[in-house]
């Protein structure tokens, strides 16, 4: 039977079947940070239990860790205690590598795995994190589990797991100048909702996904969650197989050829049949910006301020006005028109080499704009940062008056000292626009780190196409 | 974990779509290393009129009275109704683990974020699915009638109102069967260790280069 590459992934993967179809997966890598392993660490060692496998997790710390002053360590003695504590688990119960804090190679954890080529097509791979999705553009099945999963895959190198549904969204179409994968992401995100692929593995196909970059389909595939869909994937392809030629972890020689030839077969059947299938025409997407408090809440930066007034349905209509009120913004105000206080670039979505050669376009010889009390860059890792400065990026931004940071999750979430003050604004690059998320009060704005850049220049949200 | 078999409780209406788990439990909390303390900063920007931080002793911090939660009549609430996509957002479970040290044991809501879903049946705390018209009628009659409790039975997977109408939910049935129990997920696993180590070794076989 035709099978998609859903399917495919799943079948390789099961290792026992109970009678109402709960299925014990192996669990090929393991993505461990300080946040959500603690406590499963802690279980372990309660029921006296020992890692399945050291050698499939890769750990780093990356959540806490503060984007400046390095050679002062951490001074939030919570978030240094929550460090030291993976430090600590890591030696005790081991791992294949661990860049900890301040190891040149440290770096957000969902940028590290492709980046080292510790993410391979056909893999499983799982992090106490949502955003592990993002894993999922190399033709992986690789989802976000919780803190008593971690500790599930510690002990057994297996999750429990019911097989979710198929769902292919086909973005076709010639992606138009000044519109990134962040804006197919937001833009599918307002068509489905934040629920609309709950329940569902989804995989984007078609000749715009085909036709991104693997950074671009990592933007992507990492915002499946916001469309409540634990898995995003991508079929792999050429741009995969070269992406991971000569990676540090990636297999060498034999083992590679033989490695490619199998994932050379992680495709979706001609003929398999999806439970949901959506399209989407690249053609129509323009820059998007959220004004809202969910990143379904989007327009394009051509719109306005939506009004509540004009939507029917009760429960929507009083979380628009909610949304609205938190935001301090009024409908019908052109989104052109929305000042920004800070500008953030960065996280697990948008801090690739990529995202910031982007940026710098727009930045490079401009400045600032003077309302803008703060831009920050912040590099998913220590090689992008690396990478950057060897090609004058740096540069570029601290010309500009923009902060050029260490790596790690920063404002993205807030954890460390980056944040928005209550009633401050963002332009970010991240992938959440809740509530308090960057900060208790801070209102974020979602965008691509070319709106970002164009925006912390301008002090206020511009379309980028129009951008000289 | 805590078993689930019946349980009857006052209910709690959150009149809200998409309650994300940074509502929950915001990020300041997830520094802890333990899985207990959270209950005291559930919903804690809304909950409270300043800004929480982690330590800090909740017992005197202003509270806003407009949160449903700190209404007198909602007091030792123990089910909490809310409405679609409850819980989506991060993989935190200190989301659950803060319901739970609250006192919730269930949440009802016409659907919930996948990871969520999945982090609550670890711990214990029942996610009920029932649809939006079952959802609108209760959120209506908890605001109702002052005291409003349900019965929920996992057995029978039902929700029993006041009047005694029943409403049905679905639950796979292993997930069932290990709440009902109180059952340790990795202890079940565990007795397939034979069948992980013989899928293991054929692995390495067919696919060398994940073991290097």
């Amino acid at each position: 039977m035709a099978q998609t590459l859903y399917d495919k992934l799943w079948q390789e993967h099961v290792v026992h079947v109970e009678d109402d179809g709960t299925t014990v997966l192996y669990i090929d890598r393991h993505l461990v940070h300080e946040v959500t392993s603690p406590q499963a660490y802690e279980g372990l060692k309660l029921a006296r239990r020992t890692p399945w496998r050291p050698d499939s997790v890769v750990a780093t710390a990356d959540h806490n860790t503060p984007t400046d002053h390095w050679d002062e360590g951490i001074k939030d003695p919570v978030s240094r205690l929550q460090i030291e504590t993976l430090d600590a688990n890591i030696r005790q119960y081991g791992s294949k590598v661990y860049f900890p804090f301040r190891d040149r190679r440290q770096g957000i954890v969902h940028v590290i795995g492709p980046e080292n080529g510790f993410t391979l097509p056909g893999m499983t791979v799982v992090c106490g994190d949502s955003h592990t999705s993002t894993h999922g553009a190399f033709g992986c099945l690789a989802y976000g589990i919780g803190t008593s999963e971690v500790e599930h895959v510690l002990a057994t190198q297996t999750l429990l797991a019911k097989k979710m549904l198929n769902m292919r969204v086909a973005i076709e179409g010639p992606i138009p100048r000044g519109v990134t994968a962040k804006d197919l992401a937001l833009a599918l995100i307002r068509r489905m909702g934040t629920a609309g692929g709950t329940g569902c593995a989804i995989e984007f196909a078609g000749s715009a996904v085909r036709a991104l970059s693997m950074e671009g389909r990592m933007t992507l595939c990492n915002m499946s969650i916001e469309a409540g869909a634990r898995l995003g994937m991508v079929a792999v392809d050429e741009k995969t197989v070269n992406y991971l030629k000569d990676r540090p972890y990636a297999p060498k020689g034999v083992a590679w050829d033989r490695a490619v030839a199998y994932w050379r077969t992680l495709q979706s059947d001609a003929d398999a049949k999806f439970d949901r299938e959506l399209k989407i025409d690249a053609r129509e997407v323009k820059p998007m910006v959220t004004w809202g408090t969910s990143p379904e809440m989007t327009v394009t930066i051509e719109d306005r301020v939506p009004d509540p007034d004009k939507e029917k349905d009760a429960v929507r209509r009083e979380g628009m006005e909610r949304a609205l009120a938190y935001m301090g913004l009024e409908p019908n105000t052109p989104m052109s028109e929305i000042r920004v206080d800070k500008v953030f670039i960065g996280s697990c979505t948008n801090s690739r080499i990529e995202d910031l050669r982007a940026a710098a376009a727009i930045v490079r010889g401009k400045r600032k704009a003077a309302n803008v009390k703060l831009a920050l860059v912040v590099p998913g890792s220590g090689q992008v940062k690396a990478q950057a400065e060897k090609e004058g990026l740096d540069r570029i931004f601290l010309d500009a008056g923009f902060e050029w940071r260490e790596p790690g999750c920063s404002m993205c979430l807030g954890m460390n000292a980056d944040r928005l003050d209550p009633g401050e604004r963002s332009a970010s690059t991240s992938n959440r626009n809740f509530e308090g998320r960057q900060g208790t009060g801070g209102r974020t704005h979602l965008v691509s780190p070319e709106m970002a850049a164009a925006a912390a220049v301008a002090g206020h949200f511009v379309d980028v196409r129009q951008w000289r | 974990m805590q078993k689930f078999t019946v349980h009857k409780g006052l209910v709690a209406p959150l009149d809200r779509a998409n309650v994300d788990t940074d509502a929950i439990i915001p990020k300041q909390f997830l520094k802890s290393i333990h899985r207990t303390g959270f209950g005291p900063n559930l919903f804690d920007a809304w909950r409270y009129r300043d800004e929480g931080q982690p330590g800090m002793d909740c017992s005197n911090r202003p509270l806003n009275a407009d949160f449903v939660l700190n209404q007198p009549r909602y007091s030792g609430a123990s089910i909490l109704v809310a409405r679609r996509n409850f819980g989506c957002g991060s993989s935190r479970e200190h989301a659950p683990w803060a319901l739970l040290e609250y006192g919730f044991r269930a949440v009802i809501a016409p659907s919930f974020g996948d990871i969520f879903f999945n982090n609550s049946l670890k711990n214990g705390l029942l996610p009920v699915v029932l649809d939006d018209s079952k959802v609108d009628r209760l959120l209506h009659d908890v605001a109702a009638f002052p005291g409003y409790a349900l019965e929920i039975d996992l057995d029978s997977q039902t929700v029993t109102r006041p009047d005694r109408e029943a409403w049905r939910f679905d639950i796979e049935p292993f997930t069932k069967y290990c709440l009902m129990n109180g059952l340790d997920d990795i202890g079940l696993t565990l007795r397939h260790a034979d069948k992980i180590k013989a899928y293991e070794d054929k692995r390495k076989l067919e696919r060398p280069w994940l073991f290097t």
